[in-house]
């Protein structure tokens, strides 16, 4: 069988090598483009096996007001985000693109909008316009596509400011200096309309400014660095989860001003700059957080509010190294603080923001095998010690892409 | 403080402006650079975003890059989904109008020729492969020298001041270029017909030119890197037809190939895919070649 294979591609290999000396030396003729097909569609098959010694339904993150979903996500089998992304440059001044993602909870599907953008392209001056639903600049994996990311959940910084990541509907301005070293300056207006702002907003509900920095030394190392800085005003309303109380529960919603700083350093090697084989990343981000208003618990009766004055912080590093084609494996180690203060006690206590004298923790590791640059499997095991009591996480994941060829991000 | 000021703004202006107004061109892969440098020489200022140490598939779209696409009049690169993974990336974050798609600053080579390869059938089950066909077009000298024609005219319309030196440039690169194929093709008589075994799919122009027999290549699809039951199976198929060498890039794994090599005898031959830094494109075909034909001239590294 294997010989007759050879000799077959012998055959086919002589057959094609016969015009090879009908090739004179005339030019070949220029070809007409055959457009490849536009917009690029590409879609991401995501699902997991998730172990918990804990129950994940009693997750906490204490002294962070959780938002909405931002939990641990279900036992066992499930799907993660299906996500369906068609892009394409419109013309010659704009970019544009759809990012759907099909979530599954207990059986029912939920189409959800991911990213709805355009960008322009043809502004000059290293100037970018982006409008549209999008995520936002600020911090190092918020603009990266989860399913980019080296480990299977967000960091736990992450959970605790923005449940997963953070995007809204928006504008963002951005500049590109015109030096060897890369420089990048931009400011985003956002409507407000996701946690942690807290409620659609008439003009802006928050807005940002960052800057990033990066360049190479010599020809293996590449670095990254990002500051940015988030400011909603005037939250109104920025509903989180609390304590459940039976039939009744009593919801916590903040009323104030949020600010949140932060910081993010990557660095890349690769020997020769070649990182196919073999490279490795160490990524740090840190945020910090200082919120003042009030903590209203919505159907309590009578009802109560405290005074806020909250004060969160905290970050992740980790390191990925691949030691060999189709193979990585990386370390994470999380770590949070909070020192929240308020005129009741009680109720900072039932909307989550106490403490309880505990620093969140979180070791991670992960292994991955890339069969190909579209197929992905990991096995990632975390020691969470989000909470007193610590719980020990298993993950067997798979993250698939069909479709157009997925960009290569820094 | 206000000589701070002043200082400080003199020295952006100075920085803004270079001494010499040169066209700042940003090349994809070392083979371009090269070939820019010599139909361009002192108006241009070049930049190669890859050496040829790496493999311009797997490049990220880091910030230097970025900074470089930022400031660039005109981008070179081979086109064909060879960048894709990181080149349109880079365009978007760079903010430059002047290199996008369908500008004049911006220019792929592998537009400019017809390629070998056009797969009929679009899978990724068969690997990571080009739609477009295969673009490894620079192994190839008469497309090479299609391609310094249309890079010349490209050049002209974006410094049209300097026409007649680009003119003169590409008259001498074309002569020069002849001439040296006149003798590549005889002094590489002897490879005609020989059997060779690659890495990746990278060749076929070369195979092509050469009169090259490719049989087999180490990657069981492209993109794919070999598996050991793979490299097992083409032992055994190449003793019973033996290969004349096993050819393969620099930045490719090199340790299935001495694996294959020492299993069955056939000389692996490691070759730069891409000119190094100073090197232009006819000292590197000399080199190719010259390693091919057996009597290396190593600029560097083990063969």
């Amino acid at each position: 069988m294997r010989i007759k294979l050879l000799v077959a591609s012998v055959a086919i290999a002589l057959f094609n090598f016969y015009p090879a000396f009908a090739v004179d030396d005339k030019p070949p003729v220029k070809q007409q483009t055959d457009n490849s097909f536009n917009p690029a569609m590409s879609l991401i098959l995501d699902g997991r096996y998730a172990n918990f010694n804990n129950n994940p339904e009693a997750y906490t993150l204490p002294g962070f007001a959780l938002g909405g979903e931002s939990g641990l996500g279900e036992e066992g089998l499930s799907l993660g985000h299906t996500e369906l992304a068609i892009s394409g440059n419109v013309d010659d001044k704009f970019y544009g693109r759809v990012a759907l993602i099909i979530d599954q909870h207990a059986g029912h599907s939920e189409l959800g909008l991911e990213e709805a953008f355009i960008q322009t392209l043809g502004l000059g001056h290293g100037l970018t316009i982006t409008a549209g639903h999008f995520f936002s600049a600020i911090g190092y994996l918020n603009e990266q596509h989860e399913h980019a990311w080296d480990f299977g959940d967000a960091p736990l910084i992450y959970r605790g400011l923005f449940v997963h990541q953070l995007r809204d509907n928006g504008l963002q301005v951005s500049f590109v200096a015109t030096t060897n070293t890369f420089l990048q300056l931009g400011a985003e207006a956002f409507s407000g309309s996701r946690f942690p702002a807290g409620g659609e907003q008439e003009d802006i509900g928050a807005w940002t400014v960052f800057a990033n920095m990066g360049g190479d030394i010599g020809i293996e190392n590449s670095w990254l660095l990002g500051l940015g800085h988030w400011n909603a005003d005037d939250i109104t309303n920025r509903i989180s989860s609390g304590h459940g109380h039976g039939a009744s529960p009593e919801i916590p919603s903040f009323a104030g001003n949020s600010k949140i700083t932060a910081i993010d350093i990557v660095y890349k090697w690769a020997p020769n700059g070649n990182a196919k084989d073999r490279n490795f990343k160490v990524q740090l981000e840190y945020f910090d957080r200082r919120e003042a208003g009030t903590v209203t618990l919505l159907e309590s009766s009578p009802l109560e509010n405290t005074d806020y004055d909250g004060h969160q912080k905290g970050g992740y590093v980790q390191t990925v190294y691949q030691f060999m084609p189709e193979w990585r494996t990386g370390f994470r180690y999380d770590h949070l603080e909070s020192d929240n203060d308020g005129s009741d006690y009680h109720i900072l206590s039932e909307a989550r923001l106490d403490n309880e004298g505990h620093t969140p923790k979180r070791y991670s590791a992960m292994i991955e095998w890339l069969p190909s640059e579209f197929s992905r499997i990991r096995l990632q095991y975390n020691h969470d010690e989000s909470s007193e009591n610590a719980d020990d996480q298993t993950f067997l994941q798979y993250t698939h892409s069909l479709g157009s060829h997925g960009a290569h991000q820094f | 403080m206000n000589k701070k000021i002043l200082l400080s703004l003199l020295l952006m202006l100075l920085l803004a402006s270079p001494v010499e107004a040169q066209i700042s061109v940003l090349s994809c892969e070392p083979e371009w650079a090269s070939l820019a440098k010599s139909l361009g020489g002192e108006h241009l200022a070049i930049y190669s975003a890859t050496t040829n140490q790496q493999d311009p598939h797997q490049i990220q779209a880091r910030p230097s890059l970025i900074a470089k696409a930022r400031q660039a009049d005109l981008l070179v690169c081979t086109g064909a989904e060879l960048e894709g993974g990181w080149l349109p990336l880079l365009l978007r974050k760079s903010g430059n109008p002047k290199i996008q798609p369908g500008q004049t600053g911006h220019f792929m080579a592998a537009e400019q020729v017809t390629l070998l390869e056009k797969p009929t059938v679009l899978d990724r089950s068969l690997g990571d492969i080009h739609a477009a066909g295969n673009p490894h077009i620079h192994l190839d000298p008469v497309r090479i020298l299609q391609i310094a024609k249309d890079l010349t005219n490209r050049l002209i319309k974006i410094d049209p001041a300097n026409q007649t030196n680009y003119q003169q440039n590409l008259k001498f690169f074309t002569e020069e270029w002849q001439n040296a194929k006149t003798q590549w093709d005889k002094k590489t008589e002897a490879l005609r017909g020989k059997v060779i075994v690659v890495y990746h799919s990278d060749w076929v122009y070369l195979e092509q030119w050469l009169g090259l027999i490719r049989v087999a290549t180490l990657e069981p699809k492209p993109g794919i890197p070999p598996t050991t039951a793979y490299l097992s199976r083409l032992v055994s198929g190449l003793q019973q037809t033996p290969a004349d060498m096993i050819l393969y890039t620099r930045y490719q794994e090199g340790k299935a190939v001495h694996w294959l090599s020492q299993k069955t005898g056939i000389r692996a031959v490691a070759v730069d895919f891409s000119p190094a830094t100073d090197e232009t494109l006819l000292q590197w075909f000399d080199r190719l070649l010259d390693q091919l034909l057996g009597s290396p001239a190593p600029r560097k590294g083990q063969f």
